[in-house]
């Protein structure tokens, strides 16, 4: 079944008194528990691609559907529901809040989703354990070491149970060796049965996903399952 | 309901977390909610208790009595040297007056003469000496600690026999046992016969009654006053405040005749009425309220300003944390319920902190001048203090709400 399916979707920005095509004319449909990669060089629009899927904003021509729903009219309230409910966001530069520990940050989306408050910790906790930071709840983001940061933001975008995560360059701010490590973790969660996408520039974060969309100038250059490393379990577990 | 409930307690915690997480600044920028506070609610306390003052120290000359008086007393609209210049009323008038009046309850002339009163060693200096008559004590409410005001044989025999407000009874005898005792007025000797109770009221001062001593009138003029110096004044009682004016027409008829006036001659007296002193005194009171509340009304809107000021710059600085929480799936309202709820909470605790103050000051200012505190202005604060910190918190707190996520996120 599919979760996203987007039809000939266009973004146009005015800037000054120039129109800027971040998208052209881009359909697209990602399965459950689908493993994808979103590349292009910068100005591609895989950016505004990412923000167009993750809900943070809508497509000014064309059909966004995301499970059975039509996403692209609607207002922003009803965007802020579906983001709480269905979206779980990896950002490149974590945004947590400086000033909440781990747990807080993590408790966070359930706070806007209406789960009571002794729910929203044990539901926290768990994510956390998840993630390995079960020693680290109470540590606050300048506590913690970069790859940390990531976990709790990763925890915090799985603590909802989201239809999909969104990774928008999850590893841009990590070294090596702890982006190897983050992407490890990605795979434990996409074996769980979780849907990913992830957007980045880079080919050895990209190979991690069982398929590779290439954007070049606002259009799709490439579409292509690379299973060489994984295999999408298309009746495996459920998340 | 059980939603909203919800969101407002979650609204409430979130914003609790925030002021805790800045504390110097949320300080800082209730400071000037303390003061707006703290001024608005000790002029109103101050106004209050003036004008509490005044409202008994009126009602204690009685709604129901009349003054017949060479002067006007208050709303002058004749020149004073014309009222100046009238003859003075005196006793015999007053007698004539009284023959032919029907309608008053009771009347009683009086007249004073500031006397400083002895006992022993102790005096007290330069008080309000009342001549008058045995009737004096029915065209008033005054009550008696012990005692009795002097008779009709005694006012009439002219006897030197005194009765001491509460005030100048406490002065002279602080052991009490003032009645039948000889207390001295300019050397000569007059017996205690009665003490009032405390009449309590602040803003008549020397008037008093507790303040006062009361003596036959004949007394007065024998001992203190030459008769024909001093105009009398006429107490005159209605039975009831419905019955005022026409004990003010016939008065006014009476006292024509009796001053022998042509048809078109003007009054040489004036009537005097409580209720012209409260219209004047209450046009003063609502001068200065208005005045009091608008100067200090502004120095809580300047606290207002500088609250938005705080607001717009925390959430300009918060645009990140904004982004973040809306991206993770805050609504509209959740942010500005948020920013709102922050706002005025601030205000809250710095209008219970200028509340803490006002208490304190005007418990001070209380030694010198009357204040009067009192629960509606404990309300009314905190719900002014709430009330500023939404109102000043809402424009900010739109702007936050207002956001586009992906700019938010963005924002550096």
């Amino acid at each position: 079944m599919n979760i996203i399916n987007i039809e000939h979707i266009a973004k146009i920005y005015q800037v000054g008194s120039e129109e800027v095509h971040a998208l052209r004319d881009v359909s697209l449909k990602i399965d459950k528990n689908e493993y994808v990669a979103i590349m292009g060089p910068s100005g591609s629009g895989k950016s505004t691609l990412m923000n167009v899927l993750g809900c943070l904003d809508t497509p000014t021509k064309g059909l966004y559907d995301f499970s059975g729903t039509n996403v692209s009219q609607m207002n922003d309230n009803e965007l802020a529901a579906i983001r709480n409910r269905e979206i779980g966001f990896v950002f490149q530069t974590f945004n947590l809040l400086a000033r909440s520990d781990a747990l807080h940050n993590v408790e966070l989306p359930l706070i806007y989703a209406g789960v009571s408050s002794s729910e929203r910790k044990d539901r926290a906790r768990l994510a956390l354990e998840q993630v390995g930071l079960s020693d680290r709840m109470h540590h606050k983001p300048n506590e913690l070491s970069g790859g940390q940061r990531q976990r709790v933001a990763i925890a915090r975008a799985l603590v909802t149970q989201p239809s999909i995560i969104l990774a928008d360059e999850p590893t841009g701010n990590l070294d090596t060796k702890t982006g190897e490590d983050i992407m490890a973790l990605f795979n434990d969660i996409f074996e769980l049965g979780n849907t990913i996408i992830l957007v980045t520039h880079e080919e050895y974060i990209a190979e991690h996903a069982a398929r590779i969309i290439r954007l070049r100038d606002g259009l799709i250059e490439n579409d292509e399952i690379v299973t060489k490393r994984f295999v999408p379990k298309k009746n495996g577990a459920s998340k | 309901m059980n939603n909203y409930l919800f969101e407002l307690k979650e609204g409430l915690l979130i914003s609790l977390r925030a002021i805790r997480a800045n504390k110097a600044r949320a300080i800082l920028t209730t400071l000037g909610i303390v003061i707006g506070i703290a001024s608005v609610v000790l002029m109103s306390t101050a106004i209050r208790g003036i004008d509490n003052a005044f409202q008994t120290g009126v009602a204690s000359l009685g709604s129901d009595n009349l003054y017949i008086d060479k002067w006007q007393w208050f709303n002058n609209d004749i020149p004073w040297w014309e009222m100046r210049n009238r003859r003075n009323l005196s006793l015999a008038e007053y007698k004539k007056y009284k023959d032919l009046a029907k309608l008053p309850v009771a009347t009683a002339p009086t007249v004073w003469s500031n006397q400083t009163v002895k006992y022993r060693e102790r005096s007290v200096e330069f008080i309000i000496l009342q001549g008058t008559n045995e009737d004096y004590i029915k065209t008033t409410n005054l009550s008696f600690s012990e005692g009795r005001f002097f008779n009709e044989i005694e006012s009439n025999g002219g006897r030197e026999v005194v009765v001491l407000g509460s005030e100048v009874a406490k002065k002279l005898f602080p052991r009490g046992g003032a009645l039948d005792q000889f207390v001295k007025i300019k050397g000569h000797k007059f017996k205690v016969v009665g003490v009032l109770s405390e009449q309590g009221s602040w803003v008549m001062g020397n008037f008093n009654p507790d303040n006062q001593a009361f003596l036959p009138i004949q007394n007065v003029f024998k001992y203190f006053q030459s008769e024909n110096l001093r105009s009398v004044t006429f107490n005159v009682r209605a039975e009831n405040s419905s019955m005022v004016e026409a004990v003010k027409e016939e008065a006014v008829g009476i006292m024509r005749r009796v001053r022998g006036l042509k048809y078109n001659e003007m009054n040489d007296f004036s009537i005097n009425q409580q209720e012209a002193l409260l219209k004047t005194i209450n046009q003063t009171i609502g001068v200065i309220q208005i005045a009091g509340l608008f100067i200090t009304g502004l120095s809580l809107f300047v606290g207002a300003i500088g609250i938005m000021n705080i607001m717009f710059v925390s959430v300009k600085e918060r645009t990140r944390e904004i982004g973040i929480r809306k991206a993770i799936g805050a609504k509209r309202r959740s942010i500005l319920g948020q920013f709102i709820f922050e706002s005025a909470i601030i205000c809250l605790i710095g209008g219970m902190i200028g509340l803490v103050i006002a208490i304190i000051l005007s418990l001070v200012i209380n030694q010198f001048l009357p204040t009067s505190v009192d629960a509606n202005a404990f309300i009314l604060a905190i719900v002014i203090s709430i009330l500023t910190g939404i109102l000043s918190g809402f424009a900010p707190a739109y702007t936050a709400a207002k956001l586009d996520p992906v700019e938010a996120l963005r924002y550096e």
